[in-house]
C-alpha cells in the first residue's frame, strides 16, 4: 500500500458504533457515526488536501477549526473543514493524493 | 427601555457561566459557539451517543468539566442558544454570523457583548512541521478527547507548558505508544518557579503526578530538549532532537539523537483568539508574560469599549478554573453596568481568587519559559507561514532589502499570515523572527490587524431575504483602478 | 530642536509622492520625503491593484499612457516586478446601451493607442466560458493589467531613497508657513519635533491634502471613500483578465497564486486614517460575485479590507502648481484610481520642479477650478520654481 494510503489516526475507544460509508477519491471506505471528516479521512489514509503552494500533502494541524489546514474537496467542488465538519453516509471526498493523483 | 439581549460568544467555562449568571438574575441571553455542544477545548464534550465516562474523558478534571456540562444544561432552555455557528465579523452594534452547517448568514444586534473565545496552541515550527502527523497537542489531545483516536500509533510529544505532560498522560493511559515526551523546559526550571505555584498545590501536584505516572510507566521523558526536524516524504517517520536550553541560548548543547515515530504533538503554552475583540475595537496592550499583544481588560473584565466584556483565555491566558470566574465576573459587571443589583461579597471573592490565579501564572512562565533562542536558530530554509508556504528567509530578507520592522508591513511584503488562517500558527514565530531579524524587542514590532472574516466564509452562503435586501441596497459604484 | 534644510520637500510617500521623489532624485536634486505612517501604506497601497488606462476620463488618457511606458519599466526602475502582469482589462456590458456605452469610449480613446477590442456574442462566449451572468459583451484593453500594490508603492519609495532622497517615515507634518524664502514646516518624529526648510514643496498627502492646500489659502471639496476589497482563497487559475463593468459595482481579478480579488460597495472609518469593509458591502459583494463567475460558488473569501481614497468631485485628481503660494506643488485627489496614473503624475510635479513646466500638460487637473472665481491671483510658478532653485543653487 503507497504511503498516502495507509491511515494516520488510531481508534483506542468508542468502536462501537454504526458504520458510516463514504467515498475517497473514488474508493469506498467506512467510518464510524460521530466521526469527524477528518477522522473518517484519516483512518482510512494519511492526507487530507494538498497544500497549493507545496504541492505538499496536508493532514490537518489543530484539530479545532483554527489552523483551516484540513479543508477538503468533495467531487461535487465544495469545501468542508473536516475536523469540523461530520462525516454523512454518501460523502465522496477528494484528497488529492489517491491512487491516481 | 427596549433592549438587546445581551450575546455571549463562546460557549466554554467562560461563556457558560457568564450565561448562568445573566440567566440567574432574569436576563435571556444569546449564546453563540462554533462547535455542536457546549464546553469549549478544554471540556469539550464527543459527540452525542460516544460510550467513555467523563472520567476517562477528563481525569482529574471530570467534576470541573461535568460542573460546566451540567451549568449549560440547567440554562439552556432559557437561552437563545446558537450552537455550530461562527461569528466572523463585529461591527459597532451589529455582528455577522453563519450556520456552519447550513451556511445560513444572519446578522445580530448587540448592545452588550462577553467575548469567550478561548484560546488555541501557541506553535513555533520545525523544519517538517507541516508533514502529515504533526499536530499541536490541543490537536492531538481533541482526537482522543472527541474522536477517541490517537494521532498516530507511535507519537512523541514535545515543546512546553502544562499541556505536555497531561497530553502524554491521557495519551499513555488510554493505550497510546508514547515514544517520548520532549520538554524544552526543564526541573530546575519547574523548581524554580515552585514559591509562585504552590499558590495553587491542587495543580501543581497534578504536574507532579503526571510526571511520575509517566516515568513509572516508562515513557521517556526528557527535558531541556530541542526539536529539531521531522524526517518523512508524505508522513512522519522520525524525530531528530538534541539536548538544548533555548530559554537561555548560548550553553550547551548534546548530539543529536532520533526516533522513529508517525505522529508528534507539539506546543509552547497557549495564545488568545483575539480577532473579534480586535474587530470590535478593543484597546492592546503587550503583555510581557504572554508576549503577545492582548486586549485590556479591568478586574472587572470591562474591556475599553463600553459594551464589551472580555472573559477568559480568550483575551489573554489565564486556565480553566479562572475562565469560569471570569465568565461570572464578565457577567456580574454586565449586570452592574446596566443598573441591576449584584452580589458584592461575590464580586469580591471572585477577584481575590482570580488575584491568586495571576500569581500561578507567573509561576507557570517561570515553570515553562518561552524559549526566546528559538529565531535565531531557525534555518532560513524553515516554512513559518503553513498556509502560503513562507519561509524564514524570506522574512529575513524582507528585513534586510526592505526595511520591514513591523508585522503588518512584513505581511503585505512575505504574504506572511496572508493565508486561511489568518496568522493564527504562524503569527507568534513570524513575530520572534522579525524582532531578532530587525534587533528589535518583541514587544516593538507590533502585531497582526484583524481583518472580516475571522474565519473563510463560502462565497455562497445564504442571505436570509432581509439580509439580502440590505446588501443589495449597497451604492453602485463605477469601477475603480 | 533638529532643522533639516533642503531643495523640495515631499509631503505623502505614496506612490505619488514617491514617484516625485525618484525622478527629482535621479536629476541630481536635494529631495526630502516626510511619510506619516509608513510609505505605501494608504492608498497606494490597499488599492484593488488594476494598472489601467481604458474608462479613464479621456482628458487623462495622455498621462496614463506616460504612466504605462514607466510601467513597462517597473521591474528596472523600482527593483521588483511588484507581481505586474500586462493581463488584460475587460469592461463588460451588461445591456445593449452599456454596449454602446464602452463602443463610444473605444472610439474616443482611439487616438491614444489603447488598442482596445470589443467582444460579443459568440466570440464572447467562446472566449469567456467562465463568465456567468447577463454579459453581452466587453471592451478589452489587451495591455492595461494588474500588480500588487503592496509591493510597488514601498518599492517607489526604496527606489528614491536608493537614488539619493531621504526618506522620512513616520513623520507627521504638523504645520508649515512661508517665510517669504522658504516653506518651513514643523513635524512630529516619535517624541521628537523637527523643522523642515525647503525652497519647494509637493504636497502629495493623499486623503490628508486639504489640510495642507488650506494652509495656504486653498479649499478643495475633497471627500473620502472607503473601497471594499474582498479575497478568496487560492484556486486553479480560470480568470485571464481583470475585470470590470460598464456602470457596475464589483470589479475583480486573479493573483498569480490564484486569490480572486474582488471589489465594490463601501467600507466605514474607523478613525481619520483607517477603514474597514462593511457587512454591507460583504455581503452585497458575494451574491454578485457568484453570479458574475461561476466558478467561486464553492470558494471562500478569507479576508478583506479597505482604506481611505480621496475622491474630488468632477472625479479629476489635482496635479500642478498652487494657485496661492509659489514654490507650492499638488498631486493628490485620484479617486481610486491613482495606482496606474502615479508614476506619471509623480514625474510631471517632479518636470515641474526641474524645468517648470511638465511634458504633459496639466491645466485639466489644475487645483484653480476649485477656487471662486474672483481669488485666485495667478502665480507664475512654474517660471519661478525652476528660476528659483537656479538663483538658489547658483
Amino acid at each position: 500500500m503507497s504511503q498516502s494510503l495507509q491511515p494516520q489516526l488510531v481508534r483506542l475507544a468508542e468502536h462501537e458504533r454504526a458504520t458510516v460509508a463514504f467515498t475517497l477519491d473514488g474508493r469506498a471506505v467506512t467510518a464510524l457515526e460521530g466521526d469527524t471528516v477528518l477522522t473518517a479521512v484519516l483512518t482510512n489514509a494519511g492526507s487530507l488536501r494538498r497544500n497549493e503552494f507545496s504541492g505538499q500533502p496536508r493532514a490537518g494541524f489543530c484539530m479545532m477549526g483554527a489552523c483551516q489546514d484540513c479543508w477538503i474537496a468533495t467531487a461535487d467542488g465544495e469545501r468542508l473543514r473536516a475536523c469540523s465538519t461530520f462525516i454523512r453516509a454518501g460523502m465522496h471526498l477528494l484528497s488529492g493524493s489517491g491512487e491516481g493523483a | 427601555m427596549n433592549r438587546s439581549a445581551p450575546v455571549i460568544v463562546g460557549a466554554g467555562p467562560a461563556g457558560v457561566r457568564a450565561a448562568q449568571t445573566l440567566v440567574a438574575h432574569g436576563l435571556r441571553p444569546v449564546l453563540i459557539d462554533e462547535a455542536a455542544r457546549a464546553g469549549g477545548q478544554i471540556y469539550r464534550q464527543p459527540p452525542q451517543g460516544f460510550a467513555r465516562s467523563k472520567k476517562a474523558l477528563y481525569g482529574f478534571e471530570a467534576g470541573r468539566a461535568d460542573g460546566v456540562h451540567q451549568a449549560f444544561e440547567a440554562v439552556r432552555t432559557s437561552l437563545d442558544y446558537r450552537p455550530q455557528t461562527l461569528v466572523w465579523n463585529a461591527q459597532p452594534g451589529l455582528l455577522d454570523l453563519m450556520d456552519n452547517t447550513t451556511q445560513a448568514a444572519s446578522s445580530l444586534a448587540w448592545e452588550e457583548l462577553i467575548v469567550a473565545t478561548g484560546a488555541t496552541d501557541r506553535v513555533l515550527p520545525f523544519p517538517g512541521w507541516t508533514t502529515p502527523g504533526v499536530y499541536t497537542l490541543g490537536g492531538a489531545q481533541v482526537a482522543l478527547k472527541f474522536q477517541g483516536c490517537a494521532i498516530g500509533r507511535t507519537v512523541v510529544l514535545a515543546g512546553n507548558g502544562p499541556l505536555l505532560y497531561l497530553v502524554a498522560y491521557q495519551y499513555a493511559k488510554a493505550g497510546a505508544t508514547v515514544a517520548a515526551v520532549l520538554d524544552s523546559s526543564s526541573l530546575a526550571d519547574r523548581t524554580a518557579a515552585l514559591p509562585a505555584m504552590l499558590g495553587q498545590p491542587a495543580l501543581l501536584a497534578k504536574g507532579i503526578y503526571y510526571l511520575a505516572w509517566l516515568k513509572l510507566h516508562g515513557v521517556p521523558v526528557h527535558t531541556h530538549a530541542q526539536v529539531l526536524r521531522v524526517e518523512g516524504d508524505s508522513r512522519v517517520q522520525s524525530l531528530a532532537w538534541r539536548h538544548a536550553n533555548l530559554a537561555q541560548p548560548g550553553g550547551k548543547v548534546g548530539t543529536e539523537q532520533v526516533i522513529p515515530c508517525d505522529a508528534v504533538g507539539f506546543g509552547y503554552a497557549l495564545r488568545s483568539e483575539t480577532q473579534l475583540a480586535d474587530l470590535l475595537g478593543c484597546r492592546f496592550q503587550f503583555d510581557a508574560m504572554q508576549r503577545a499583544h492582548l486586549p485590556v481588560r479591568d478586574r472587572a473584565m470591562r474591556s475599553s469599549v463600553p459594551g464589551v466584556y472580555l472573559a477568559g483565555d480568550g483575551a489573554g491566558i489565564m486556565g480553566a478554573d479562572a475562565a469560569e470566574l471570569a465568565g461570572e465576573r464578565a457577567a456580574l459587571a454586565l449586570l452592574q453596568d446596566r443598573g441591576v443589583a449584584i452580589d458584592g461579597a461575590r464580586v469580591a471573592q471572585i477577584e481575590q481568587q482570580l488575584a491568586q490565579v495571576a500569581a500561578f501564572r507567573l509561576g507557570l512562565e517561570r515553570a515553562f519559559p518561552f524559549p526566546q533562542g528559538w529565531a535565531a536558530e531557525a534555518p532560513d530554509d524553515l516554512v513559518v507561514c503553513r498556509c502560503e508556504n513562507i519561509r524564514a528567509g524570506e522574512l529575513r530578507a524582507a528585513v534586510r532589502d526592505c526595511g520591514a520592522r513591523e508585522m503588518n508591513r512584513l505581511k503585505a511584503l512575505t504574504r506572511v499570515g496572508m493565508g486561511r488562517c489568518q496568522g493564527r500558527m504562524c503569527g507568534a514565530a513570524a513575530t520572534e523572527i522579525l524582532a531578532q531579524a530587525a534587533g528589535l524587542p518583541v514587544q516593538e514590532v507590533g502585531r497582526l490587524r484583524g481583518q472580516a472574516p475571522i474565519k473563510p466564509i463560502p462565497i455562497g452562503l445564504h442571505l436570509s431575504s432581509a439580509l439580502a435586501v440590505t446588501a443589495s441596497d449597497t451604492a453602485l459604484q463605477e469601477d475603480a483602478s | 530642536m533638529k532643522t533639516l534644510s533642503t531643495e523640495v520637500l515631499i509631503v505623502g510617500g505614496g506612490i505619488v509622492g514617491a514617484s516625485a521623489a525618484l525622478v527629482l532624485a535621479k536629476a541630481g536634486r536635494r529631495v526630502t520625503l516626510v511619510e506619516r505612517d509608513l510609505c505605501g501604506s494608504r492608498s497606494s497601497g490597499i488599492n484593488y491593484g488594476g494598472v489601467r488606462r481604458q474608462g479613464r476620463p479621456v482628458v487623462q488618457l495622455p498621462l496614463s499612457q506616460r504612466a504605462h511606458q514607466i510601467w513597462a519599466g517597473l521591474e528596472a526602475l523600482i527593483g521588483t516586478t511588484g507581481e505586474y502582469e500586462r493581463s488584460g482589462h475587460f469592461k463588460l456590458a451588461r445591456s445593449t446601451a452599456d454596449m454602446q456605452a464602452l463602443e463610444a469610449y473605444a472610439e474616443l480613446s482611439r487616438p491614444y493607442g489603447l488598442d482596445i477590442e470589443l467582444i460579443s456574442g459568440e466570440r464572447l462566449r467562446q472566449q469567456c466560458p467562465w463568465l456567468g451572468g447577463a454579459a453581452v459583451g466587453g471592451s478589452l484593453c489587451p495591455e492595461d493589467g494588474q500588480a500588487n500594490p503592496r509591493l510597488v508603492s514601498p518599492a517607489f519609495a526604496r527606489a528614491a531613497q536608493a537614488a539619493g532622497a531621504e526618506i522620512i517615515e513616520r513623520c507627521e507634518l504638523m504645520q508649515v508657513v512661508h517665510d517669504g524664502r522658504d516653506f518651513v514646516a514643523e513635524a512630529r518624529l516619535g517624541e521628537d519635533v523637527m523643522q523642515l526648510r525647503a525652497e519647494v514643496m509637493i504636497n502629495c498627502a493623499g486623503a490628508w491634502a486639504t489640510r495642507l492646500a488650506s494652509a495656504f489659502g486653498e479649499q478643495v471639496p475633497l471627500s473620502s471613500g472607503y473601497p471594499s476589497m474582498v479575497v478568496t482563497e487560492p484556486i486553479a487559475h480560470f480568470l485571464p483578465w481583470s475585470l470590470g463593468v460598464e456602470g457596475g459595482s464589483i470589479y475583480c481579478r486573479q493573483v498569480a497564486r490564484g486569490n480572486v480579488v474582488l471589489g465594490g460597495g463601501r467600507g466605514y472609518e474607523l478613525d481619520d486614517k483607517r477603514a474597514r469593509a462593511s457587512h454591507d458591502s460583504i455581503l452585497g459583494l458575494l451574491p454578485q460575485a457568484a453570479a458574475l463567475l461561476p466558478a467561486l460558488r464553492h470558494v471562500h473569501i478569507i479576508r478583506t479590507w479597505s482604506g481611505v481614497e480621496a475622491y474630488l468631485p468632477d472625479h479629476q485628481p489635482v496635479i500642478g502648481p498652487s494657485a496661492t503660494q509659489a514654490g507650492l506643488l499638488h498631486g493628490f485627489g485620484f479617486c481610486g484610481a491613482g495606482f496606474q496614473i502615479g508614476p506619471a503624475a509623480g514625474e510631471a510635479l517632479a518636470e515641474l520642479v526641474l524645468h517648470g513646466r511638465s511634458a504633459i500638460a496639466l491645466d485639466a487637473f489644475s487645483i484653480a477650478r476649485f477656487a471662486p472665481a474672483a481669488a485666485v491671483v495667478p502665480v507664475a510658478s512654474s517660471d519661478r520654481l525652476s528660476s528659483h532653485l537656479e538663483r538658489k543653487i547658483s
